[in-house]
């Protein structure tokens, strides 16, 4: 299964290196949130600073939905999916191969999208432990949750309309800790941020766990 | 050309559902006359307090039942030993009805909160979690109607059914984990210690069976309609290659050749 996994993120991430999909769209488009958020709370640095995890987090999760379309776009070519899925490839392996390929590549996008923030809103990050913590398992969460729902929509002629309706009340928790997390990171309060991680982490088990499980019936069904 | 000729859809309306749904009214005609004339006002809340005969059931039953039976359901339909579309209607028949009781929950809630909270709405951790619920609902419901053969559409909504179940022990257990506005467990405590005494847990109690029936009954009414939602699905792809079938034989007799449909009446 961990073999499987690793050769469809390495597909994954190599098909994303060559078509450049995530950097020429995913994070302008995240960018772009950043921006329009900010125009929306208006140009006083205090609201701003105060909203910023808010803010940071809501352009993750609007990206998410982007990256995990692509993800399953990948597969929507002509007999694609039937190709993975006579290829004998574990589909727990697929699973866990498409959702470390998206959580890599929203690791890399928070990074971006951090120093953005930083450079607009000018906030620093007191607690850096917290701050990591939250968002690798908060990427972990929103990448498993995000591929499940993305192959519950593949195959369907509505799939760029359904997957946001599907996927986004199911990330809200990941939106709710991971901002309070960073709120407590900003803050230096590293107490009240760790309360969020009890979140973040049955969350990510969870999807994780039902990803692995579940992921062959729906492969079977798209 | 309509050349099939279509039977009108039909599927058995069984007596105990009628019967259920008789008892259902009745009930609720009880639980509103004990709420509204016998019991008496609430020495905080006043009349307001006659709100709660009717919230804690209605969410009982959106949370609860129909989340139980749609997760019963959708997981007897992925077993492969009970694998039947029995299973996969009656799960997204309690998701529908379920969606219905989440809804009247948050609407029940909104006109209690007014006066006693002074809002209409707060962002309550089960507030907040009972409107996700009602949203992965109406997210199920949407999924449900896609156009699909009925077995990819049972597997995908069983799946799309277990994911809206994770929601209900959060939805549970919220008022416990983040303890923000809305109380804990009201009418027993954790110790399992009453709360409500007197014509007041009659009325509670009547309350609870009258909105349990009428789930029950919208659930028998709702699995009916999606039986007879297939039948006539079938029938119209049976009409619609009965037509293309003729068509083709019109053409080929034009063309000077016959040409008939297989055994078994589709290409």
């Amino acid at each position: 299964m961990w073999r499987d996994a690793l050769l469809v993120a390495g597909k994954d991430l190599r098909i994303e290196a060559r078509s450049r999909v995530a950097l020429w769209q995913v994070v302008p488009f995240a960018f772009l949130v950043l921006l329009l958020l900010s125009f929306a709370i208006g140009p006083d640095q205090s609201p701003l600073r105060h909203a910023a995890p808010g803010i940071f987090w809501i352009a993750v999760l609007f990206s998410t939905v982007l990256a995990v379309q692509r993800s399953v776009s990948i597969e929507s070519g002509e007999g694609t999916r039937d190709g993975l899925r006579l290829s004998g490839i574990d589909p727990a392996g697929i699973f866990l191969g498409k959702a470390a390929a998206v959580a890599l590549q929203l690791l890399v996008l928070q990074i971006v999208l951090w120093a953005g923030v930083t450079f607009l809103f000018d906030v620093r990050v007191h607690v850096v432990w917290l701050a990591v913590v939250a968002s690798l398992l908060a990427t972990v969460g929103l990448a498993c949750a995000g591929v499940l729902y993305g192959a519950l929509s593949a195959g369907l002629r509505v799939r760029d309309t359904l997957l946001p309706i599907l996927v986004l009340p199911v990330l809200a928790p990941v939106l709710l800790a991971g901002s309070k997390a960073w709120e407590a990171a900003l803050d230096g309060n590293a107490g009240s941020g760790t309360e969020w991680l009890r979140i973040l982490i049955p969350f990510a088990v969870i999807y994780l766990v039902i990803g692995v499980v579940l992921y062959g019936p729906l492969q079977e069904a798209a | 050309m309509k050349s099939t000729h279509t039977t009108i859809p039909n599927a058995p309306r069984p007596r105990w559902l009628s019967a259920v749904g008789l008892l259902g009214v009745l009930a609720m005609a009880c639980t509103v006359w004990l709420g509204l004339w016998i019991t008496p006002p609430d020495q905080v809340q006043g009349n307001l307090a006659r709100l709660l005969y009717i919230h804690p059931p209605i969410a009982t039953v959106a949370l609860y039942w129909a989340g139980g039976v749609a997760a019963v359901g959708s997981l007897l339909y992925l077993w492969p030993r009970t694998r039947s579309l029995f299973w996969d209607r009656l799960a997204a028949s309690a998701v529908e009805v379920g969606a219905l009781f989440s809804a009247l929950t948050l609407v029940t809630g909104s006109l209690w909160g007014r006066p006693v909270w002074g809002v209409w709405w707060t962002w309550d951790a089960r507030l907040t979690s009972t409107a996700l619920l009602l949203l992965l609902e109406l997210g199920y419901m949407a999924l449900r109607r896609v156009p699909a053969d009925p077995t990819v559409r049972a597997r995908r909504c069983a799946v799309a059914a277990l994911l809206v179940a994770v929601d209900v022990p959060i939805v549970h257990f919220s008022v416990d984990w983040w303890q923000t506005l809305h109380q804990g467990g009201t009418i027993l405590d954790p110790g399992f210690h009453l709360h409500v005494h007197g014509s007041m847990l009659w009325t509670l109690l009547i309350g609870f069976i009258a909105f349990s029936l009428i789930f029950v009954w919208l659930l028998g009414v709702r699995y009916r309609i999606e039986v007879l939602q297939d039948q006539v699905g079938n029938q119209e792809l049976e009409v619609s290659l009965a037509d293309r079938w003729s068509e083709d034989t019109v053409l080929a007799g034009v063309g000077g050749s016959s040409q008939s449909p297989p055994s078994g009446g589709a290409p």
